[in-house]
């Protein structure tokens, strides 16, 4: 196991309302090594946002503790980036694609050398370097995504946290998608929690997959994908074990469904 | 993998940009020079003694505003209005901004908002004239407190109104106050905003010209008045053309501001229709 990256230990979320409070996360562990890539997949609604909202500091949770690179998550921290599944409520319709990817950089201090050059350069990984000076709303569902990754890869985070980027896109620009997260794990090294309710996408992409259950959310496996690193849509979607692994996972989320899968007293 | 999944929509070229221009020309003058016929020919027809005819209107535009007038009474007005609408729109965004941001002060102050938006600003006028005198200032305060509602209330709603995942799209990546300020919040309200000043524009104008209507010894309101009660009835209706004239200016300046400032919002709205 790499070295620890990011630690979630008894996290517990619960939603207090007029009506009365909501357990929406009862229980979460897990670690995530650095340079890892890992999947987190569970029915719908079992909390998998508000698990991420916490991470990224953007909710506190009720109890339990988050430590990003050894640090406690209090706030957003300055060394991660998120992907949001919105693309179009996420990137600022009055700034161009350049734009977008320059704004959170404004503020690190660089020089305007490198950060022009990160901001290519993310452009260029994500194959958007001929649309700089378009704005996000001339561009396709597909393309405004890649514009958000873009702008998470020049800011070179620690980490990079994508929550169901791929669901509101189409079939093939999924696929073409996937491969890009792919390649940027594998090319760039980078650290990556994806969330996603898709079973295949979960296996396709994880080199783990973390099956949560349905809430109030605990894990309810960690399951490592023992796939070949490089992977391709055709080949190994096609792969027996890729088949067994999908079907395992898919069982595995049909009992969180139905609630059979008993939670572990420790 | 392909990287380059699909093409840009870029907006289509305008060809016969010229004919296009000439067109939308003849569309604005047309109306205005079928009314004018009519008040002309119906005018020499009728001879009313309120209702002059265009020509003789328009000799009075020329021997009433052209000429000193225009130094002593048209620009000062207009200077006075300039004033108005820049004090009106930047208090009104700044205002408004701190207001929509801060959820204490908005619930605190909204209630209090619609009493003095319902007052009429020229009922204040002799109180203001009482506490700062029968003078620009006073002219400048009557402006100011009837112009900058719109725009006021308008900022409140559009900067209330910003995006949720826009704003956590700022804090996850640790934007400073002032980049949130400039890079989202002004520019998220900005369509707001823009409704606002476009409605601030044409009360700063009623109001410039009911300023000058009382305690005043100068100015387009005033002259206006004194030809009314002096019986110069081309004279009068010169000043009301001329008012119209500087509405007419106002639109377009506006005009050509808003084009520039909501680009990417009217860009959105046509790919939308697209």
């Amino acid at each position: 196991m790499p070295e620890a990256l990011l630690k979630v230990q008894n996290l517990k979320k619960v939603y207090e309302s007029s009506t009365g409070s909501v357990e929406a996360i009862g229980d979460i562990s897990f670690t995530m090594g650095r340079g890892e890539l890992v999947c987190i997949v569970g029915p719908s609604g079992c909390g998998k946002t508000t698990l991420l909202k916490c991470i990224a500091g953007l909710l506190r949770p009720t109890s339990g503790v988050i430590e990003l690179d050894g640090k406690k998550v209090a706030g957003p921290p300055p060394n991660m980036a998120l992907v949001f599944q919105e693309y179009g409520r996420s990137l600022y319709p009055w700034l161009t694609v350049r734009g977008n990817v320059e704004l959170p950089l404004k503020h690190k201090k660089l020089t305007r050398d490198e950060r022009d050059r990160l901001i290519d350069d993310a452009l260029v990984a994500v194959g958007l370097d001929h649309a700089a000076k378009s704005y996000p709303w001339q561009l396709s569902g597909g393309m405004q995504q890649r514009v958000a990754i873009a702008r998470a890869v020049a800011y070179q985070p620690e980490v990079l946290i994508m929550d169901e980027p791929f669901a509101a896109v189409d079939a093939q620009t999924r696929a073409d998608l996937e491969d890009l997260v792919r390649a940027l794990h594998r090319d760039r090294g980078m650290s990556i929690l994806f969330v996603t309710h898709d079973i295949d996408e979960s296996v396709y992409l994880g080199e783990r997959v973390v099956v949560l259950s349905k809430s109030p959310t605990w894990v309810q496996e960690d399951l490592a994908i023992d796939l070949a690193p490089e992977r391709d849509q055709i080949t190994t979607r096609a792969l027996p074990r890729f088949t067994e692994l999908r079907t395992h996972v898919y069982e595995q989320i049909q009992r969180a469904k139905r609630g059979e899968a008993v939670r572990p007293t420790s | 993998m392909t990287l380059y999944t699909s093409t840009i929509v870029t907006p289509r070229p305008r060809p016969r940009a010229w004919a296009k221009f000439g067109e939308s020309v003849a569309y604005a003058l047309g109306l205005p020079i079928i009314l004018l016929t009519i008040w002309g020919v119906w005018s020499s027809v009728s001879a009313a003694p309120y209702f002059p005819s265009p020509v003789v209107i328009f000799e009075a535009f020329i021997d009433t505003w052209v000429g000193p007038s225009f130094f002593e009474d048209v620009l000062p007005s207009l200077g006075r209005l300039a004033i108005g609408i820049v004090l009106a729109v930047v208090l009104g965004i700044a205002a408004g901004t701190v207001i929509g941001l801060v959820r204490w002060l908005r619930e605190l102050l909204e209630p209090i908002f619609e009493f003095f938006r319902a007052v009429p600003p020229p009922v204040l006028i002799p109180i203001v004239a009482v506490l700062v005198g029968a003078n620009d200032l006073m002219k400048l305060v009557v402006i100011v407190t009837g112009a900058i509602w719109p725009v006021l209330l308008n900022t409140i709603e559009g900067v209330r109104a910003t995006d949720s995942v826009m704003t956590e799209t700022a804090r996850s990546f640790a934007l400073t106050p002032s980049e949130r300020l400039r890079f989202l919040v002004l520019p998220a309200a900005s369509p707001r905003i823009m409704t606002g000043v476009r409605q601030c524009l044409s009360i700063a104008l009623i109001l410039m010209v009911i300023s000058e209507m009382f305690f005043s010894s100068s100015g387009l309101g005033y002259q206006i008045v004194y030809f009314q009660r002096n019986y110069l009835i081309a004279e009068m209706w010169s000043g009301i053309v001329l008012l119209g004239l500087i509405g007419v200016l106002l639109a377009v300046i506006f005009g050509f501001v808003e084009r520039r400032v909501l680009r990417w919002y009217h860009g959105i709205k046509e790919v939308e229709r697209a």
